[in-house]
């Protein structure tokens, strides 16, 4: 039976170890004994379990670790020179007649790192040595972990500065080179794996790679952990050296986490002084290189580095940080023409964070970032790709975020070209976001350019695009969309009215273009915001009465007129009513009473022709009766004529009870409870006789149709505005007439006929409780009430 | 035929020293039990000699002094005789190989006119030091199959003394194939007899693995071997028409198919007064 390949490889893995425990038991027991030569021979024998090609990277650093413990306790025995009886030099010579390379390797590295800590031989010389012997093992796995055993044991032992091993000033050199070179080597070694052994497939080879790129990355680790590399060398030496084997190498994998590497180890100032080389390098990788990650990162670094401390700024100033990435960044998506828009974005949403983290003031830089970005997206029909869509709002949010201030992504001439590029969900996506952030910095726009330019910035939500799918579109998505612009209108504000005229003459542009189902949602917004105005030129009317005003009410009027109309296309009859009726009482306190009339007109034509609803009629009636009994600027034709007309609807609804309703309300026409107030008693009298009549009227109807009387509450009601009347000084209102009214009620209810509704009964029963009071309360009205029996 | 010869013991026992190892050289003779022994004549000879076993007990003497040591007569104790062989030619190291031998010896005889003659010999080993070569170059050399290997490898010396330590290097100018180890052998081949009779015999003495894995276009491998743990001998040049012993370095790479290529070069070995 065959056995799948990894119970092999676990197989020979069981194998390995047993052979290196086997070994290891012996050696020890020559150690005990002091005895050199059997202990030379047993640890070959142990080493040489390492040379097996059968397992993989991750099963043969298990192996290789027990043989690594077992090498500990070796180069204990080595030291004490007392126990063995050999001097260092001849033992380094001693374990080099090992016939095989594998063990003898490993063997020179044990002994070496004793003749280094012997000082016996200067450190660069036996580094140099080892560093060279290990060119023997050209096979991938196992000359990677030899050579990370060699970077091993020699790590403390590097003739660094302040070390115990540094020589003089040269050494530090040394001890960059010894690295530098086991790195080099490494890296040549872990990238050949891609190229060498069996046909396996691909993905599990650079699975296995991949497992192993911390081997090759301890190098620069170290390096960058050695206290002699300073700025100066790093720059000189060390990143030269190392890009040099990073591009050569012309390997993908290799290439990105190494840059990465780089850029994770080293400190942040080494970077932003040497940013050009390191920049340098990114072109030329490979192309299929995921380099901007790389450069994201590096950005990233970059940006915290800025932000940690202020005394750092002018560094990045002097070197130009900006220009070089942004540079480089360009000169990457040249070179890789294959690269998906997206990482071009991507890249750009990086520069573009650090632009602002860095370089908050430089809003040029910013437009910048977007002009180049514009560039690249032009290049291309709109984006398809969502990620990609994803990664340009992302950079479009960034500004957003940054300054907290749609002012200032306003000025950025590049802003709404990228914008352009979008689709239109994201566009509309985009649009909400830029609104959202003016609604949580309570931004105030208050110039009719930025309005304009905002404005242009947010169509996709005030206008369909071209070959926009309607139907597609999500109907409370849509209201909450359209909810967001009229929220939006309202922080559109100038205390300078002639500008705040012009915002919304703009906005009115704007919207006019929106469509029928837009024009609900924005012109209610516009019209109270232009109402605003009105107020606000109403109050500071003095200083400006004699000039050329161009924002005069007036005007503003004129413009309100025809704004609301539009709503009769949407249709939105119901809207434009009480949007008129909203203008009519602005007119009023302006004195302007043939706009008032105007507005009046149009509210009824709008009762008569489109309101054709009955409930729409009962809401719009009570509307217009309330807002007529407010308006005061009417002489007394006009006034006449519009109450006239509000009564006579009232009287011509459909269901009796809303007339009656209609017509008690109409009674307050005649009586405004101000000093100059109307005061009709009279025909206050009338309309609550005919409200009554009307009531006995939908009584008798009730009685025919149901065989029961409908309820008497509109006779409660009735009775109570017949009290208020009273009390208001109304002498038509009688307290006889009260007294029957009460009587009249009662006998209602007691009828057998009537259906009783509880709380009918509790609402006459309070009214009653009321008279009751205000007879016990005494004083004048006391009085007044007295004669009321109840 | 002297039937009696062997059926006692010998009548005296012989006994060679080399005194102080220079010049106080002696033998003494002591009869048994203090019996006289009567002989015609003590000799100490001196030889060389080449012994191939393939021509069993053929020896051929390349060098053969005799000294005298006494005249006929009896000896009644324990007698000695100092001798000297001064200004000895001795042009040959001794060697022992595979098919042939080369030994000095010191051969004393108490001749005697019956009863046999009493001989007794003394093997004494001969080492020869050289001096340092005066040119001593390096072997350098570009090989390969065409379109398949090539390789430039290049050892320090051409002449090397029995301790020291090979240096060079390995560069690789071409690999198309897949190359699993590369070692560096110690051969011997030591050749004997001469003409239709020539006997050779190649043993391998070292086997040092110098590359593990397959290296790619221009790498270069270090070579570090010490002679000293091997069992080498001076290289021995036709010696006295007899036989020879050549020392050749052999570079061998093995693919993944266990095919071999290989490259050999002669290299001289020489022995180096230790203290020089």
């Amino acid at each position: 039976m065959m056995l799948s390949g990894d119970e092999d490889e676990e197989k020979w893995l069981a194998e390995g170890i047993a052979g290196v425990q086997h070994n290891a038991f012996y050696m020890h027991r020559a150690l005990d004994s002091n005895n050199l030569r059997e202990a030379l021979k047993y640890s070959a024998q142990m080493l040489s379990e390492l040379r097996t090609s059968k397992l993989s990277p991750h099963k043969y650093y298990e192996l290789y670790m027990r043989a690594f413990d077992e090498l500990r306790k070796l180069e204990m025995f080595f030291k004490d020179e007392s126990r063995h009886g050999v001097s260092i030099i001849d033992l380094y010579e001693l374990v080099q007649h090992a016939g095989n390379i594998l063990p003898r390797l490993y063997l020179l590295c044990t002994v070496g790192s004793v003749y280094i800590k012997s000082k016996e031989a200067p450190a660069k010389e036996v580094l140099k040595d080892l560093v060279e012997m290990c060119r023997g093992v050209q096979h991938p796995i196992r000359g990677l972990f030899l050579r990370s055993y060699l970077a091993q044991v020699s790590r403390d032992k590097l003739p660094d500065i302040g070390s115990e091993y540094e020589r003089d000033a040269e050494t530090v050199m040394d001890a960059v080179e010894f690295v530098l070179q086991n790195f080099t080597e490494m890296n040549k070694l872990w990238v050949r794996m891609q190229h060498q052994g069996p046909g396996r497939v691909r993905e599990k080879r650079e699975k296995e790679r991949n497992e192993l790129r911390d081997l090759v990355g301890k190098n620069l680790h170290v390096l960058s952990q050695i206290e002699g590399v300073d700025l100066e060398m790093y720059k000189e030496n060390v990143l030269p050296r190392v890009l040099e084997q990073v591009v050569n190498c012309k390997d993908e994998l290799a290439q990105y986490y190494l840059m990465d590497c780089i850029i994770q180890v080293f400190p942040d100032e080494y970077h932003l002084q040497t940013l050009e080389t390191l920049l340098g390098a990114c072109p030329q990788l490979q192309p299929t290189v995921d380099i901007k990650t790389v450069l994201s990162r590096l950005m990233d670094r970059l940006s915290n580095y800025a932000v940690s401390s202020a005394d750092v700024l002018p560094e990045f100033l002097q070197v130009e940080a900006f220009a070089k990435l942004s540079n480089a960044i360009g000169k990457v998506i040249d070179a890789q023409v294959d690269m998906p828009i997206v990482g071009a974005i991507s890249l750009y949403v990086s520069l573009l964070t650090f632009t602002l983290r860095v370089h908050p003031d430089r809003l040029d830089y910013v437009d910048q970032v977007l002009g180049a970005c514009v560039k690249k997206l032009s290049s291309a029909p709109k984006l398809e790709d969502s990620r990609a869509t994803k990664q340009v709002v992302a950079l479009l949010s960034a500004p957003l975020d940054k300054y907290n201030d749609i002012l200032t992504a306003l000025t950025l001439s590049n802003y709404p070209r990228v914008m352009d590029h979008l689709d239109d969900g994201t566009n509309k996506v985009m649009a909400m976001v830029i609104i959202q952030s003016i609604m949580k910095n309570s931004t105030c726009i208050s110039t009719a350019e930025k309005v304009e330019v905002l404005f242009e910035l947010i169509k996709g939500l005030i206008k369909d695009l071209d070959g926009a799918a309607q139907d597609e579109l999500d109907e409370e998505d849509f209201k909450e969309e359209q909810n967001s612009v009229a929220r939006l209108i309202h922080m559109l504000y100038n205390d300078d009215s002639e500008e705040m005229l012009k915002i919304i003459c703009t906005v009115r542009k704007h919207i006019m273009t929106g469509g029928p189902k837009r024009l609900l949602f924005t012109v209610p917004p516009l019209v109270f915001s232009a109402l605003r105005l009105v107020r606000q030129l109403q109050n500071q009317d003095g200083d400006v009465a004699g000039e050329e005003e161009p924002a005069t009410p007036k005007k503003i009027f004129q413009l309100l007129n025809q704004t609301i109309e539009t709503l009769l296309y949407v249709p939105s009859p119901e809207m434009a009513l009480r949007l008129y009726l909203q203008c009519a009482e602005a007119a009023n306190d302006c004195d302007l009473e043939p706009v008032a009339y105007e507005f009046f007109t149009q509210a009824f034509m709008l009762y008569e022709e489109e309101i054709a609803d009955s409930k729409a009629q009962v809401t719009a009636i009570h509307l217009i009766i309330g807002t007529l009994q407010r308006i005061s600027v009417f002489g007394i034709e006009n006034r006449d004529t519009l109450t006239h007309k509000a009564t006579g609807y009232s009287a011509r609804l459909l269901k009796k009870p809303d007339q009656c309703r209609a017509v008690y309300a109409c009674s307050h026409l005649f009586w405004v409870d101000d000093q100059d107030g109307i005061k009709d008693g009279e025909r206050v009298l009338l309309c609550l006789k005919r409200a009554l009549r009307i009531a006995n009227a939908a009584q008798q109807m009730a009685n025919v149709a149901r065989g029961s009387s409908g309820p008497v509450v509109l006779f409660v009601e009735i009775l109570n505005k017949y009290l208020y009347f009273f009390e208001k000084g109304n002498t038509q209102i009688t307290a006889s007439a009260i007294q029957s009214l009460i009587e009249l009620i009662t006998s209602e209810m007691q009828s057998e006929s009537t259906t009783l509704d509880p709380a009918d009964n509790a609402f006459f029963a309070s009214t009653k409780r009321y008279i009751e009071f205000q007879k016990k309360k005494g004083g004048a009205m006391g009085e007044k009430y007295d004669p009321i029996n109840v | 035929m002297n039937y009696l010869i062997g059926a006692f013991k010998p009548a005296c026992n012989i006994s060679i020293t080399f005194a102080d190892g220079k010049n106080r050289k002696q033998i003494s003779i002591e009869p048994v039990l203090g019996k006289k022994v009567e002989h015609n004549g003590v000799k100490i000879e001196l030889l060389g000699q080449i012994e191939m076993y393939f021509d069993r007990g053929n020896f051929y003497d390349f060098t053969s002094l005799v000294r005298e040591l006494d005249v006929p007569g009896e000896i009644y104790e324990r007698k000695t005789y100092p001798f000297e062989f001064s200004t000895v030619e001795m042009p040959y190291e001794t060697y022992n190989g595979v098919n042939v031998r080369l030994r000095y010896v010191l051969k004393v005889t108490v001749s005697r006119g019956y009863g046999g003659s009493v001989v007794e010999y003394q093997d004494f080993v001969v080492r020869n030091y050289t001096p340092p070569p005066s040119i001593n170059n390096s072997i350098k050399m570009e090989v390969g199959i065409e379109d398949c290997l090539h390789i430039e490898f290049e050892y320090n010396k051409s002449k090397y003394h029995l301790k020291d330590v090979i240096i060079g290097k390995i560069y690789f100018l071409l690999v198309r194939i897949k190359i699993k180890n590369m070692d560096l052998e110690i051969r011997r081949r030591e050749s004997t007899g001469s003409g239709a009779n020539t006997h050779v015999e190649t043993e391998t003495l070292a086997k040092f693995e110098l590359m593990d894995g397959a290296p790619v276009r221009g790498e270069s491998i270090p070579i570090r071997l010490f002679l000293s743990p091997y069992e080498l001998t001076p290289t021995h040049r036709n010696i006295n028409n007899k036989f020879s012993v050549k020392y050749y370095l052999n570079l061998v790479l093995v693919d993944e198919e266990d095919r071999r290529y290989f490259k050999q070069q002669e290299i001289t070995i020489y022995r180096l007064q230790e203290n020089s």
